[in-house]
């Protein structure tokens, strides 16, 4: 017995914007992100991995929608790709949050500034609130870091799609969901093996041997292959028709995952077959 | 239900003040009683204040005697800077049981009890939301002192409430206080020449201006809210977007690892880091303050708005005698001014005291003779009351002062503040 009913739609009290401020309430910076954006986002998206973009039609105008994308990359360059692409090419562009692992919250450097270009912690409430009540693009990789830390020889080859709680998230928030299949990010930059005992020393969740990591140093986790992106969305999916609470049914949250799954495999498959080379597409 | 006859815990602290001078002046408020260890800092007319000891043992007998309807708990301690540990722990728990136990029983009067908790009852931990709600329990136990006492208060509100389901239990989890009344932990940090922080963190903090957490208390009196709302003002701002406003260095004196102990050697250089802030230092937290503002509640500062108010309070207080309480509690003359047959009502007297009213019920000074009013304040009691002024009424104020008293200090004083107004 609430003064506001748990069913109040609290979506007119959010807060309003501050124009004087630069840094948004998930602590998105425009400083940072446009100074990015400008300088090594854009040479890599035009130059180095040429991106070609597909059925950006199928990224809606406005309102939540929440993009599913495979992963792959040890410092994935396939989330700045994406939200490039839609930056670029869409007619009506918009920020892309890109959900991250609660582990960079807690490591030095990374915790500072991958909220600074648009990176939230993946839970269930960030999510929620960004899809439902903000009605922004939430990119998720439900692979994880199962995407990213597989090595070169597992290419295209998506792994588990976690216990579905993508689906969950933008069932509740009766949020469309939009596949996405990127080829080229898994050769730009491949993982040859993994060290575990540096893996421990660095506290990181993993140490990866790449064509030039870790005998590079740090900067050696930018040293991209030039690899021909193309990215392609796809149809999306709506969960607002699959019933009241489609979430309480869990073996439909699982179905619904496995097909999104499953149509991204193929779509990756017959990417891969119309490709003559991994360099120029 | 309407609270008539109230009791304050807490009263001498800044919003305890407030909520006491507020309700005061309410016709419908019958008695307004407030207790704390020490004697209230504004200026009260009707309020009657009982000094009382730490754990609170012998509020149940005003309660009964006074025929309290609403009791409003703000007397948590939520920030290890302002008390010992051993105070704190018997404030908040042995405190809280009492008060809990005043408001219940057999033929208890009281019928509503608004509960002052703070957010720190969620925590600041790598796997938290990026906003809490109300329903949201902390991910992983207590790990503060203060923290534990908070948690342990809520609890019993929480099985007091459900024992007494006739009694309408408020709880008010407030962010991060800022004002010119309130001395926390952050705002220590925030005082210093520059902001000590963690090597390679940026965390997202989240204040509420000392009038809101006065207001939101109000606001749970005058209205039936039962259930958890959390306090806080709009916006969530980084730690370096804050030291920006401070304008003040940001300096990353703490190291990722080991940042306990480089605290505490901090600590000793005289750099207080309470253990629940450094919590807040690495991971942040923010609250989601929506369900109290879909009760009606307006917050009159933004987060953002609250840090720039300390600003303009941290350069007023380098100006001599700014800032200092003007008011000073003496048991004997309140005597006399309340019971005494020859004092004359409160109305009938000239306003002077313009610092102490309430925010929103100051008054500009009136065009003619209005600032009659100060004319017999000294320099430093004028300046103590600059901040309070509308711009309008501080022009109107320093072509006063410049054409009768032209004391130097005070012209300074209204230039500095006339300077900020403008740049801001």
């Amino acid at each position: 017995m609430s003064a506001t009913p748990p069913g109040t739609d609290l979506r007119p009290y959010l807060p309003g914007v501050e124009p004087e401020r630069q840094v948004t309430d998930w602590g998105r910076s425009e400083r940072v992100e446009g100074l990015l954006d400008r300088t090594l986002v854009d040479f890599f998206y035009r130059l180095w991995f040429r991106c070609e973009v597909q059925g950006i039609e199928n990224v809606p105008d406005e309102g939540g929608a929440l993009l599913v994308s495979n992963h792959s990359g040890a410092l994935p360059p396939d989330a700045p790709m994406i939200a490039k692409a839609i930056k670029e090419e869409h007619p009506r562009p918009r920020p892309v949050h890109v959900t991250v692992e609660h582990f960079f919250k807690g490591y030095p450097g990374f915790s500072m500034l991958l909220p600074k270009v648009g990176a939230v912690p993946a839970h269930p409430a960030n999510v929620h609130r960004l899809l439902y009540d903000e009605g922004q693009l939430v990119l998720v990789f439900p692979e994880g870091r199962k995407g990213s830390e597989k090595l070169y020889r597992d290419r295209y080859r998506l792994r588990r799609f976690g216990r579905g709680g993508f689906v969950e998230s933008a069932m509740r928030a009766r949020a469309p969901i939009v596949p996405v299949a990127v080829v080229g990010a898994e050769e730009a930059a491949p993982i040859f093996a993994h060290v575990k005992p540096l893996e421990r020393l660095t506290g990181l969740l993993y140490f990866p041997i790449t064509p030039t990591f870790p005998h590079f140093g740090l900067l050696g986790m930018l040293g991209y292959l030039p690899a021909k992106f193309i990215i392609r969305f796809l149809r999306p999916v709506r969960t607002d028709t699959m019933g009241d609470e489609p979430w309480e049914d869990k073996g439909l949250v699982q179905t619904v995952a496995q097909d999104i799954r499953a149509t991204i495999q193929d779509e990756l498959i017959e990417m891969l077959g119309e490709r003559r080379s991994v360099w120029f597409g | 239900m309407t609270s008539k006859r109230i009791l304050l815990t807490g009263l001498s602290t800044y919003w305890g003040g407030r909520l006491a001078q507020a309700l005061e002046r309410d016709a419908a408020v019958e008695a307004v009683i407030g207790v704390d260890r020490r004697p209230p800092k504004v200026e009260l007319h009707r309020t009657e204040f009982v000094r009382v000891h730490d754990s609170h043992s012998l509020i149940r007998r005003i309660v009964e005697a006074a025929e309290i309807d609403t009791v409003v708990d703000t007397r948590l301690v939520v920030d290890s800077i302002v008390t010992t540990p051993r105070r704190a722990h018997e404030n908040n728990i042995m405190g809280t049981t009492n008060v809990l136990a005043a408001c219940g029983g057999a033929g208890n009067p009281v019928r509503k009890l608004v509960f002052k908790s703070s957010a720190a009852y969620y925590g600041a931990e790598q796997d938290d939301p990026a906003f809490f709600t109300e329903d949201m329990d902390r991910p992983h136990p207590p790990a503060t002192p203060i923290e534990r006492d908070i948690v342990e208060a809520e609890s019993a509100v929480r099985a007091f409430a459900d024992r007494h389901p006739h009694v309408t239990v408020t709880v008010l989890r407030f962010a991060n206080g800022l004002g010119p009344a309130l001395r926390t932990s952050l705002s220590h940090l925030f005082g210093l020449p520059a902001i000590p922080s963690i090597l390679g963190f940026d965390p997202r903090l989240q204040f509420i201006h000392e009038d809101d957490m006065a207001g939101c208390l109000e606001h749970a009196v005058r209205h039936d809210l039962p259930g958890v709302y959390n306090g806080a003002g709009d916006g969530v701002l980084v730690l370096s977007e804050v030291a920006g406003l401070l304008a003040r260095p940001l300096v990353p004196l703490l190291p990722p690892v080991a940042t306990g102990l480089a605290a505490s050697l901090l600590r000793r250089a005289g750099v207080r880091i309470s253990p629940e802030t450094l919590g807040l230092l690495r991971y942040g937290r923010a609250v989601d303050n929506r369900r109290l503002k879909a009760t009606g509640y307006r917050y009159r500062y933004t987060s953002r708005e609250a840090v720039l108010k300390l600003r303009e309070h941290q350069r007023l207080s380098s100006i001599a005698g700014a800032g200092q309480e003007a008011y000073r509690y003496e048991r004997d003359v309140e005597d006399f001014l309340r019971r005494s047959p020859s004092v004359r009502p409160a109305e009938r007297r000239p306003l002077t005291t313009l610092a102490n009213l309430a925010p929103g019920e100051r008054r500009e000074p009136q065009k003619a003779g209005g600032s009659g009013a100060f004319e017999d304040l000294g320099a430093d009691e004028l300046i103590a009351l600059l901040p309070s002024l509308e711009p309008a009424a501080l022009a109107e104020l320093a072509v006063h002062e410049r054409d009768h008293a032209a004391r130097p200090e005070v012209l300074r004083a209204i230039a500095s503040l006339q300077g900020f107004e403008g740049d801001r």
